[in-house]
């Protein structure tokens, strides 16, 4: 049987997947939702708004120079499919939506490389105009030169929001404060683990530098307390505590993220079993350590595996492609025990990251009732509470049908992490045993029609 | 607890959790095993039609005693579980359809069952999102929708708070007969429970359960492919049906869209189904074409759930031709949702008196005749 090799997904992991691929002398598939390959990491600018690479990635402009070198000289080799989503899997089938209409994928091997997106605390008000996700509010920077507001925010935890709030101030947007709600530094023990970091350890601190030397006042260990709106619904300011003091700082925009969630829809649809996953606090697709996962011939890479940075999303890249080779009696051209030693290497590190800067779940759990929590469905943390004593339930996905919970456009996207939260306290069990929100095709929704239309 | 009860039932969809409370309000001790959670299967997942409009003559007796009894859930289990009579309406294509509508409606009407027949004009001036390629269509006024998610659990609930035992998470390894009614073993080792009569809710798992007794029927699994998109302002207004089945559509309270076309995939060997792109193609196809403003709507989640199917596509409610003590009702075949409230209480009746008031002779098993079991 020949090989018709899938890949999802055109970030760093996809691309260095299709690379290994290619030099193998296959002819791989890319689908990828972007309009230009890169992913998140590397997402461009339309062609009117183009800015020189630096500007554009800071230490990572050598990176998007190479990763642009790199798609050029495979472009002819690869069929490269931009603006592509997958909304459905079947039978070693997908089913993808594109600005034509809907078609079908065949493949035999499939590397699963969605990536992630922001993980969110709610927050009360934290769905007022004017508040943006963090990766949100990056991205308006990238891809469309534009800023959330002319003061702002940026609140939450974890590397982006410093290396965002510097991109912001670096455009010439006043960053009002950077309120981080970890304790990045509070842990010593761990600092060799983060000082195993390196180079991106190093740019952490940079970016701190950077920003207090623009006198940015960055906070850590600030509890959130409540985005404060105008009659209009729009952010006036932000009010936290920190050391015991309440603060309120105003502001017309608030970019909030604490740090990312991988996205597991598709490796849901395709029957992949999960594992928890303590340190991330999210399930996540099972693999072996080259990205092997439970179901043949699909193997997963990149942030959607497991959120690790783009860095090593290309190492796993290498390696899940590298899999496929060898599970096809191919030999494969990549250093793959060198792959494999980054990927432990990174391991540690990533796990000091998630502790420094972790998703402050106490607090989540303890939101205030009327505070909203599914922003689609409108319900507050009471709500689900309520539905937890009144069902007597814990299992995430009897509550959703009970409450709606997850049930509207974002899908649980959005929601879900702090849903679980609510649920495990409210129940008094753990966020594992609430168990997993399952995942239903569209894997994003998609108007009627958009589906109707056949590819020609 | 006491290892012996008046009547055990296996399975908790719809029709098992409606027996439960039931019975246990005719003052009988009852007990209810479900091998997952109560409406976990397709009692849970279902479209959420209640309607009358539409039924084979043999179920139109036990649809309008469901009604009834829809009607008043409130008073029965504490909550509506959003039962809306928002009416239900049955297109016709043709003038042929238009015949089959017309005579349906005096079937209808022979069990006290109101429906108005509409020709085209009265279509669009009465519902103008429709596309006007109807050649007309009948509306019965007391038909409606509810959520699905919420039936079973609360039947569960109600029946519990009166005292039903309701085991959830729990297999059965053996039910067979003994001497005075039944034994049933629990797969968990639990100790084995003594009841009189035993009642098979085990949907599209129940001709199985019905074999532990020599009681041979045919069933086959479906699962129909379930769509729902984001909320919209109140735009349909009652249920949505069409001559000869393929799409159904109804508008949920809180505004998001809900239709279904086709089958997906059912593994009942797995306990599980999923839902097929290329159904849900179609069905958004015929979604658009029958109601056109849904073109831009965003489709959010697709489903299904394994049921059970008959042959002739009704189910089997009653007595076992057979085993004294012992009763079925299965195989609902895709239209069970707006019956189970009434089979729980024609069961409860059936095990408990020995008769029903409600006209069920067209379901027996009996029906069928016996097959011989193929060889493994």
């Amino acid at each position: 049987m020949s090989t018709t090799a899938v890949i999802i997904g055109a970030g760093p992991a996809g691309m260095a997947a299709a690379e290994i691929l290619v030099h193998a002398g296959l002819h791989p598939t890319i689908l990828d939702e972007g309009d230009q390959p890169g992913g998140q990491i590397f997402r461009k600018p339309q062609a009117q708004l183009q800015r020189p690479l630096e500007k554009l990635y800071g230490f990572d402009a050598a990176r998007a120079r190479r990763v642009n070198a790199t798609f050029a000289s495979l472009r002819s080799k690869i069929d490269y499919r931009p603006g592509t989503q997958v909304w459905a899997a079947g039978n070693e089938i997908l089913h993808l939506i594109d600005d034509s209409g809907s078609s079908v994928q065949a493949w035999t091997h499939l590397i699963v490389a969605p990536g992630a997106m922001d993980r969110i605390a709610p927050v009360r008000g934290w769905t007022a105009a004017g508040l943006y996700s963090l990766g949100g509010a990056q991205i308006a920077l990238k891809a469309e030169a534009a800023v959330i507001g002319r003061r702002v925010i940026f609140a939450g935890s974890g590397p982006l929001l410093y290396l965002v709030a510097y991109q912001y101030a670096e455009a010439g947007v006043d960053v009002a404060a950077v309120l981080e709600t970890g304790h990045p530094f509070a842990q010593i023990a761990r600092l060799p683990a983060l000082l195993s970091g390196g180079r991106l350890f190093a740019r952490g601190l940079f970016y701190m530098a950077a920003l207090r030397k623009r006198g940015i006042p960055i906070l850590t260990g600030v509890r959130l307390q409540e985005v404060i709106r105008d009659s209009d619904d729009r952010v006036t300011a932000l009010s936290f505590r920190h050391r015991g003091m309440e603060q309120v700082e105003s502001c017309d925009a608030v970019a909030l993220g604490h740090g990312l969630r991988s996205e597991t829809q598709l490796a849901d649809l395709l029957d992949i079993e999960f594992s928890f996953d303590a340190v991330q606090r999210q399930w996540l697709p099972k693999t072996d350590q080259d990205g092997r996962s439970t179901a043949s011939n699909i193997y997963l890479a990149g942030d959607g595996l497991s959120v690790r940075g783009s860095e090593i999303a290309e190492a796993s890249g290498r390696l899940a492609a590298s899999a496929l080779l060898h599970d096809i009696g191919l030999p494969a051209p990549s250093k793959v025990e060198r792959d494999r030693r980054t990927m432990r290497s990174a391991a540690r590190f990533r796990e000091a990251l998630e502790h420094a800067f972790a998703y402050p779940h106490e607090e989540v759990a303890a939101l205030p009732d009327d505070v909203v929590v599914c922003r689609c469905e409108g319900l507050s943390a009471g709500a689900i509470r309520q539905t937890v004593e009144r069902c007597g339930e814990a299992d995430i996905n009897r509550v959703k049908a009970f409450c709606r919970v997850g049930m509207g456009r974002c899908q649980g996207r959005l929601c879900g992490a702090a849903a679980a939260e609510i649920v495990a306290a409210a129940s008094g069990t753990t966020i594992e045993s609430v168990g997993r929100m399952r995942g239903q095709a569209p894997i994003k929704p998609i108007p009627l029609a958009e589906l109707v239309r056949s590819r020609p | 607890m006491s290892a012996t009860f008046d009547i055990a039932i296996i399975g908790g969809g719809l029709a098992g959790c409606s027996t439960a409370l039931h019975a246990r309000l005719k003052g009988a001790s009852v007990i209810l095993f479900e091998r997952g959670r109560c409406g976990g299967q397709a009692s849970g997942v279902n479209y959420g039609g209640v309607r009358q409009q539409g039924r084979h003559p043999a179920e139109l007796s036990l649809s309008r005693r469901s009604r009834t009894i829809w009607g008043s859930l409130q008073q029965l289990i504490g909550t509506d579980c959003e039962f809306a009579a928002t009416g239900h309406l049955k297109l016709a294509r043709t003038d042929v359809d238009m015949e089959d509508l017309i005579a349906h409606q005096a079937l209808l009407g022979e069990h006290g069952i109101h429906a108005d027949i509409l020709e085209a004009r009265d279509l669009t001036r009465r519902f103008p999102y429709l596309s006007g390629r109807y050649a007309g269509g009948s509306y019965c006024g007391e038909d409606g929708q509810a959520n699905p998610r919420l039936v079973a659990p609360a039947f569960a609930k109600a029946a519990r708070a009166l005292g039903v035992v309701i085991r959830e998470n729990c297999k059965i390894a053996v039910a067979e007969r003994a001497e005075s009614g039944f034994v049933i073993r629990p797969a968990d080792g639990s100790p084995a429970i003594s009841v009189r009569r035993l009642i098979n809710t085990a949907g599209a798992w129940g001709a199985e359960v019905a074999a532990m007794f020599g009681d041979l029927v045919k069933e086959t699994v479906m699962a129909p492919n379930m769509c729902v998109t984001e909320p919209i302002p109140p735009l349909i207004g009652p249920n949505l049906g069409i001559c000869g089945g393929s799409i159904y559509i109804r508008q949920a309270a809180h505004g998001s869209v809900i239709f279904g076309a086709g089958l997906g995939v059912a593994d009942a060997q797995a306990l599980r189904a999923r839902p097929l792109a290329e159904v849900t193609l179609e069905a958004a196809a015929a979604a658009v074409e029958m109601v056109p403003h849904l073109r831009n709507v965003l489709l959010l989640r697709s489903w299904t759930g394994i049921e059970g199917r008959m042959p002739d596509g009704l189910p089997v409610l009653g007595a076992s031709p057979t085993v004294e003590g012992l009763f079925h009702a299965f195989g609902f075949s895709g239209h069970g949702f707006q019956l189970g409230p009434a089979v729980g209480a024609v069961l409860a009746e059936l095990s408990l008196d020995g008769d029903t008031r409600t006209s069920i002779s067209g379901l027996a098993m009996d029906r069928f005749a016996p097959f011989a079991v193929p060889a493994p």
